[in-house]
């Protein structure tokens, strides 16, 4: 139980994805100027993430590591993720056209972000230490990881969304409009976050 | 467009990092020093010569509606070999950019270079323009790298000119994100045209 807990509170906070492993920061800054499609956004990453993490950590298991097929994990799951991007698509179309309106126009776009091919290539590859032993993580613990990890994303999409919807009404100096001035409050969330670092 | 034009397009014109604003992932994890800026640039331009040779040969027989997935095996395929190439190598530099040589499949400048220019170019001009485009890409890393290392540790490339151990913060993330927003006013500012 301590384990799961170190997993979501360093997934969360102390590692966070967007700002300390900068992963994911395409859509962070392409769909952060309103807070609702940065609700949307952050809905549909959390459950790609967390579903496509569990198929791709079956698929290499009982896939390409009994047949030393580990070369091939790059090739492997980006096509198991936009196959699982589409197969989702078609099915929340079928079953909730309500939620299918509201993630719609992200899940085409979560194919090619980086954090969905990132957490699941980690989870895979990166030796966690827990009480002074470092292993590869199990199913569970990968899972856990995998919906923390998303939360992370969500939390500091939101946030920065809040941030960005104020920033809109301030005047700023002509050459720092848009992204510059975006990516420098990123700096000072991300120092704020630096704070977290030491409680795991 | 003249062949020389479509190699330096990349510096300014169509910068990716700086214009396009494409790739942002590997832009700001990877440029911890000048050297780890440009081991990834020349990375990234490595497939993405080749990803868009590849995808000028192919682009007249794939059939409309399945071009972006077979685009990713494409680019993922080249990413794989130079995985397998770095790991045989350059083991250290590819232990430091961990991740990032995966992920170059999800970089949107390649998947983009794909789709806007070599899908309707020929070999030589789409070969070109990757080159282009990754230089400037490299370009621009080796930049940020370059600031982020005087700030963060007082070197450059390694060579240790200022006395001290440097602000810290410059390394770590909150750095990545204030030396390339600032990078972007001053290229707003100066180089940008309108």
């Amino acid at each position: 139980m301590a384990e799961y807990l170190l997993i979501i509170v360093s997934a969360i906070f102390v590692n966070n994805i967007l700002l300390s492993q900068f992963l994911g920061i395409c859509p962070f800054l392409g769909v952060s100027n309103k807070l609702s499609t940065a609700t949307g956004m952050s809905g549909a990453v959390c459950f790609v993430i967390t579903l496509a993490t569990v198929v791709t950590f079956l698929v290499n298991k009982y896939l390409l590591l009994p047949f030393g097929l580990e070369f091939l994990q790059t090739i492997a799951f980006i096509l198991v993720i936009a196959a699982l991007v589409q197969t989702v698509e078609i099915i929340l179309k079928k079953i909730s056209p309500s939620l299918y309106q509201a993630l719609g126009i992200f899940l085409p776009l979560i194919t090619t972000n980086c954090a969905v091919l990132g957490v699941a290539i980690t989870v895979v590859t990166k030796e966690f230490t827990f009480g002074g032993q470092a292993h590869l993580l199990g199913l569970g613990e990968a899972t856990v990881y995998a919906l923390a990890t998303s939360l992370g994303y969500g939390l500091a999409m939101i946030l920065f969304a809040g941030v960005r919807e104020r920033l809109a009404l301030n005047d700023v100096p002509k050459a720092f409009k848009g992204l510059p001035i975006a990516l420098i409050t990123v700096s000072i969330m991300a120092m704020a976050f630096l704070g977290f670092s030491g409680i795991v | 467009m003249s062949k020389l034009s479509l190699i330096t397009k990349g510096f300014i014109k169509d910068n990716p990092t700086f214009v396009l604003v494409l790739g942002m992932c590997p832009t700001l994890a990877t440029t911890t020093s000048a050297m780890n800026g440009l081991e990834m640039g020349l990375a990234t331009m490595f497939v993405l010569i080749l990803s868009n040779i590849a995808i000028s040969l192919v682009a007249p027989v794939v059939p409309d509606k399945v071009h972006i997935p077979v685009y990713i095996v494409v680019i993922a395929t080249f990413v794989t070999v130079l995985q397998l190439l770095m790991q045989a190598f350059v083991p250290s530099v590819y232990s430091t950019l961990g991740l990032f040589i995966p992920l170059i499949v999800v970089n949107c400048i390649v998947l983009g270079r794909a789709e806007a220019y070599a899908n309707k170019h020929g070999v030589l001009d789409s070969a070109l323009d990757g080159l282009g485009i990754g230089l400037g890409f490299t370009l621009s890393l080796t930049v940020i790298g370059i600031v982020r290392e005087i700030l963060g540790s007082g070197s450059v490339f390694g060579w240790k000119f200022l006395p001290g151990d440097g602000i810290l913060a410059f390394v770590m993330a909150p750095g990545a994100f204030m030396v390339l927003g600032y990078l972007m006013v001053l290229f707003n500012k100066y180089l940008k045209k309108e």
